[in-house]
């Protein structure tokens, strides 16, 4: 296990590395000055030369990517252009935002999913295989921001003044104060600033307001999550569904079955120990694949329910040309793409051991 | 649908005793029509193909004008719901509404189906020929240069495609042109991947090395030897990638990123229409259907031709 381990973690790095040329020369490519971008138009001839000598962008390239990697590689992201905070301080204030709505639609898209996929399996071209692959066929065919549109459309809408009605923008309903654990349980002295860590995790409102007991808090947040998780989670919702029902489909014609059927075992047996068992290899995989999905869908839902989180600020800051916000949040998406890669691998190593012995 | 048991085809015997041949053209034809997901989307896709080509007498207005000042139409213009005759409307027959600048919906609508179809093709011609060349070149030379390729395609699907795409648009502006480069190079190593995965297990058959035997160049071997044999997988990912680019182009466009106004795109009339979804919801509702329609078709067929075509996913689907 551990050679499967090491030589899976190897082959991350060349891509890492990769990801690290991409963002420099991404970076760089994007048309402007960088001192007039920052410094305003009215920056003196002197000023700009302070600037660039400051930043190092009077160094050649390949010293400025070293500069780069090294300043990757003790956690510092760079500063925004625009807000004049570190990129670092803006990812503690909105991924948050961002995790909390693709764990959500993950979670929506398990639940719902993989039931949904087993049922069609288990009933096979009857009319509840049907009726569930056409509606897969359709949730993937959608696109993700007119889904979100339409949901609230109807919730805000249609469904007003009923108890079905939903919140379709923001986090929290206005005026409701998101009081964080740590300024609840006296963590924090007045004037004193909280630690980042602390404030990342006080940034997930519905964990917070389960944790500190603040259940107007816990439902309003969660209230305010429902539309954009579901908009989010049907293209994984889908994918999941059609990828456990093919997968199950093709375990329940192996042999092991029949012979597990012969010798009399109850069908749930059957089909939950023996089938599932097996079939559940391939939908991890498309689990953790579905990330791409889970960013994407981010990106155009956060900007149709107006939610601050990273893909709105990523988004935000490449049509504004703010290129540290870019390049640290690219970054961090693209290692994150890669990390839930490697740990579905290994997962995937642990369940079957002919992929790590082989 | 191919779980359906296999019919038995009585062997008609010919005058000469041998049995009668079918062409595997013919017999691929019949398996893909035999794929209930395959004929839907096939059907869906020439409605399309239909509507694209025929928009000149389809659509029953101009698709950029306004409708101010034209006769028999009745104020307030902009916005206005869909009017239909049979439901006892009086006024000049919008089917879709008007929209916040008083064009007719439906005309803009059918003519956008040009340009997604347009947008789709073009995307995966773009991205198989590069794609497919790549997948080739390392899947035959192996050693380093595959390494170096194929390191390179695993960093490009490291970023969400979105992303990617958004970030090359803002490079080199926005447009639909940009928009089509952009969502063209991320979609590159899909094909790059699925050529190589493919052309590895075929180049060690023996009508390969037969081939080189006979003294075939790397050019003859990559194109007329292994190319053809690797061929169906990608048939059915170009299929399926059509529908992935209509809808990645839409979102740019969405975005603001892709199409401009005034053009009929579905993805920017979304964009147009979003801030007034819940005063006009009928701006956004018939764009979305016609993504989502147009998507779905890809899609079938696209499940249809793997159904049909790849022996080994026979039976599951």
């Amino acid at each position: 296990m551990s050679r499967f381990l090491v030589r899976r973690l190897l082959s991350a790095i060349p891509v890492l590395f990769g990801i690290l040329i991409v963002t420099f020369v991404l970076a760089r490519s994007i048309k402007g000055d960088p001192c007039t971008a920052i410094l305003g138009e009215r920056a003196t001839k002197a000023d700009c030369e302070a600037f660039t000598a400051r930043n190092g962008l009077n160094e050649s390239i390949p010293t400025q990517f070293i500069y780069y990697m090294g300043n990757m590689a003790r956690g510092d992201l760079g500063q925004s252009f625009r807000s004049n905070r570190t990129v670092v301080d803006i990812l503690v204030e909105r991924l948050p935002v961002t995790i909390e709505l693709a764990m959500t639609a993950l979670v929506i898209a398990i639940i719902v999913g993989i039931p949904l996929g087993v049922l069609a399996a288990y009933r096979h071209n009857s009319f509840i295989d049907v009726f569930t692959m056409t509606g897969a066929n359709v949730g993937i065919s959608m696109p993700v921001f007119w889904l979100g549109l339409m949901l609230s459309y109807v919730f805000a809408v249609t469904l007003k003044d009923t108890p079905f009605a939903l919140p379709p923008t923001g986090r929290l309903t206005a005026g409701l104060n998101p009081l964080p654990y740590y300024e609840v349980w006296g963590w924090v002295v007045d004037g004193q600033a909280p630690n980042p860590l602390w404030v990342f995790f006080g940034r997930f409102y519905v964990l917070n307001g389960l944790i500190t007991g603040n259940m107007q808090l816990f439902g309003d947040a969660l209230k305010h999550l429902i539309l954009p998780a579901v908009t989010v989670g049907t293209i994984p919702l889908a994918i999941i569904a059609r990828m456990t029902r093919s997968s199950l489909l093709e375990s329940l014609n192996q042999d092991y079955i029949r012979t597990a059927r012969s010798k009399g075992l109850a069908e749930r047996h059957v089909l939950f120990t023996h089938g599932m068992r097996n079939a559940l290899l391939p939908v991890v995989t498309i689990i953790g694949l579905n990330f791409g999905f889970l960013v994407a869908g981010a990106v155009l839902t956060e900007t149709v329910f107006g939610l601050t989180g990273i893909g709105r600020t990523l988004f935000e800051a490449i049509t504004s040309r703010d290129y540290a916000v870019v390049q640290g949040v690219t970054l961090v998406t693209a290692v994150a793409f890669v990390a839930i890669n490697l740990l579905v691998d290994l997962f995937y190593g642990v369940l079957d051991p002919r992929i790590r012995l082989g | 649908m191919s779980s359906t048991p296999h019919e038995i085809t009585p062997i008609k015997l010919s005058e000469d005793g041998l049995g009668a041949r079918r062409s595997p053209l013919r017999d691929t034809t019949i398996r893909i029509l035999h794929s209930r997901s395959a004929v839907v989307g096939l059907v869906m896709i020439v409605i399309m193909l239909i509507v694209a080509v025929g928009a000149d007498f389809i659509a029953t207005h101009d698709p950029i004008k306004p409708m101010f000042g034209v006769a028999g139409e009745v104020a307030p213009l902009p916005r206005k719901g869909p009017c239909v005759p049979w439901s006892g409307c009086t006024e000049p027959m919008h089917l879709m509404g008007l929209d916040q600048n008083a064009r007719d919906v439906f005309s803009r609508v059918i003519y956008g189906s040009r340009l997604s179809l347009f947008v789709g093709v073009t995307v995966v011609a773009f991205s198989l020929s590069i794609g497919v060349m790549i997948g080739l070149i390392a899947g035959y030379a192996g050693g380093w240069i595959e390494d170096v390729l194929m390191r390179a395609m695993d960093v490009l699907l490291a970023f969400p495609s979105l992303l990617l795409s958004i970030a090359i648009v803002t490079i080199v502006g926005p447009g639909l042109q940009n928009a089509l480069l952009a969502i063209g190079i991320v979609s590159i190593p899909v094909y790059a991947r699925l050529t190589r995965a493919s052309v590895i297990s075929v180049k060690e058959m023996e009508y390969v090395t037969a081939g080189r035997a006979l003294g075939a160049g790397a050019f003859r071997l990559m194109f007329i030897n292994i190319l053809p044999n690797v061929l169906t997988p990608l048939i059915v990912q170009a299929t399926l990638g059509v529908g992935t680019a209509v809808i990645e182009a839409a979102a740019l466009s969405f975005l603001g990123l892709g199409a401009q106004p005034p053009d009929p795109e579905w993805g920017q009339m979304l964009s147009e229409a979003r801030s007034l979804v819940f005063s006009a919801p009928h701006l956004v509702f018939f764009p979305g259907i016609a993504i989502t329609f147009t998507v779905l078709g890809f899609n079938l067929l696209g499940d249809g031709l793997r159904d049909a075509l790849d022996p080994r996913m026979r039976g599951t689907h």
